[in-house]
């Protein structure tokens, strides 16, 4: 336990220490909460769909956790080109617990990030329906954040270079979050698209975060909370088998 | 206190170990000297659990290291080539971090930490992030966190590569310390000569994966009829230059030194 706390706790303090990047990693969000809150607000409206502002909030806060918890996953990378790694794959302590411990610390980080952008949706005019049920909404936001970061970890064991980088962001983590409905209604889409968001884990992770936060649902808040937990399931086997892998 | 015999360790069709067969004793400070890609690190990779052995027996304080992993990680500690310090945290962290790895009693961690760290002359900076660490401090610092958790020995990996006289002098003083102190034992590997020389009993050289040499810097230069250990070492190794690839660690340091203006 005491091995899965203190690489919690690194993960955790590098996160706060960071403050520059905390800030510029806010920027993103605020720029598509201003860009489509504003820019695509309208047609929307026309359309009979509502505020807009409100449709994307919680698409652009499972966004924010998206991208957090690839990265701090793909992050081992670094530890490994760095050198911590090492320090942590000689010690006599099993593998799962040092996975663990990294994934649980980097998904706590994505859920602070997260939040933050939870707040800046507040500041944005976005207000949840019903205040009693964002408990709930945090309980989907750490289900996302734990799902990504072991995917990120199971990437991260597999590059030994930045070179796969760019090729993961523009063919996993980009399509992740355009399919996911983050930014649009995932009703009445043609079939063959609408299979292809339903195979995308964040649309089950937005669709429970926008079912809490503002009452409109597509799968249905069970249907969005079995298959996170399972597909969350899947990604630390896969993390884990990755990462037992790793030779130095 | 380690017992290689026979050992063997191939990389697809290339030999990186060429059958080696060495002891070193308790309490022995050994020097494994050798030019760039002779075979230094790929044998203590196999001697410390990070690499398994083609053929051949590899013994760790009686264990092998294949078979009781952990049992074996718990009896060394290990400075790498590389650097392995966490630097976004401060040097205390890191000291801690490792402590909490390697199960160490939180009396004897606090107690411990505080005596090497004072040892090393980090104590003053132990709050300070590892990244404002000058080579020689971030250096001191991964031996003081070696011996941490009392272990019989210490492998030191080229630890003074692209330190100054000055910083490696010291250095290597602090590691006589403690092995009189301590009585652990050292292994050590180096290309500089002169450290082998001054710091190790009993040296072997080796080149192209295999031991073309091995005994104290006097049996070295009798052996050979040569005046220094300079020159021993260039009649047994010959003077052709070795190159070593450049590895995608380096190609990545490059990139985030040009990303990041705290690197």
């Amino acid at each position: 336990m005491s091995v899965i706390y203190i690489l919690w706790l690194r993960e955790v303090k590098r996160y706060f220490r960071s403050r520059a990047q905390i800030v510029a990693s806010l920027g993103q969000p605020v720029l598509y909460l201003i860009a489509f809150g504003f820019g695509m607000g309208p047609i929307f409206q026309k359309a009979g769909y509502g505020s807009y502002r409100q449709f994307m909030a919680p698409g652009i806060i499972g966004m924010s956790v998206l991208f957090m918890s690839i990265f701090s996953g793909i992050s081992l990378l670094f530890d490994r080109q760095f050198g911590f790694l090492k320090e942590t794959l000689v010690a006599p302590v099993p593998r799962l617990q040092i996975m663990l411990g990294r994934t649980l610390g980097s998904a706590t980080s994505a859920m602070v990030q997260g939040s933050l952008v939870f707040a800046v949706c507040l500041i944005a005019g976005f207000r949840p329906v019903n205040f009693a049920t964002v408990p709930i909404a945090f309980c989907f936001m750490a289900m996302i954040a734990i799902m990504f970061t072991a995917l990120g970890t199971a990437i991260g064991s597999l590059l030994t270079d930045m070179q796969g980088f760019q090729l993961i962001m523009n063919f996993l983590v980009m399509p992740i979050f355009f399919l996911s409905g983050a930014l649009y209604p995932l009703k009445n889409l043609p079939r063959a698209f609408a299979f292809v968001t339903g195979l995308d884990p964040l649309s089950y992770g937005v669709d429970g975060l926008r079912t809490v936060l503002t009452g409109s649902s597509a799968f249905g808040l069970t249907t969005d909370a079995v298959v996170i937990g399972c597909i969350t399931v899947l990604f630390i086997s896969v993390g884990t088998y990755f990462f037992s892998k790793i030779q130095l | 206190m380690i017992r290689v015999q026979n050992l063997v360790k191939r990389f697809g069709d290339f030999e990186a170990v060429k059958d080696i067969s060495f002891q070193v004793e308790r309490g022995e400070i050994f020097a494994f000297l050798g030019p760039n890609g002779a075979g230094k690190t790929t044998t203590i990779k196999m001697l410390t659990t990070l690499l398994k052995p083609t053929s051949g027996s590899v013994e760790i304080d009686g264990l092998n290291p294949a078979s009781a992993q952990n049992e074996v990680r718990k009896r060394f500690g290990i400075v790498f080539q590389d650097p392995s310090l966490d630097t976004e945290l401060t040097a205390y962290e890191n000291m801690e971090i490792h402590a909490v790895l390697y199960h160490v009693p939180r009396a004897l961690r606090i107690e411990r930490t505080e005596r090497l760290m004072k040892l090393f002359e980090l104590w003053d900076r132990r709050n300070d992030p590892a990244k404002t660490f000058s080579g020689g401090m971030k250096r001191r610092l991964e031996i003081a966190r070696s011996m941490l958790h009392t272990p019989r020995i210490i492998f030191l990996d080229e630890p003074t590569l692209g330190l100054d006289p000055q910083s490696r002098n010291q250095l290597w003083t602090h590691v006589k310390h403690l092995n009189e102190t301590e009585r652990v034992t050292v292994f050590l590997t180096t290309h500089y000569m002169e450290e082998a020389e001054r710091v190790a009993q009993r040296i072997a050289i080796i080149d192209h994966g295999g031991i073309i040499a091995l005994g104290s810097s006097a049996e070295l230069k009798q052996q050979t009829g040569t005046e220094t250990l300079e020159e021993a070492f260039l009649k047994l190794t010959g003077s052709a230059i070795r190159d070593e690839s450049a590895s995608s660690a380096d190609a990545l340091r490059q990139m985030a030194k040009m990303w990041s203006p705290k690197r």
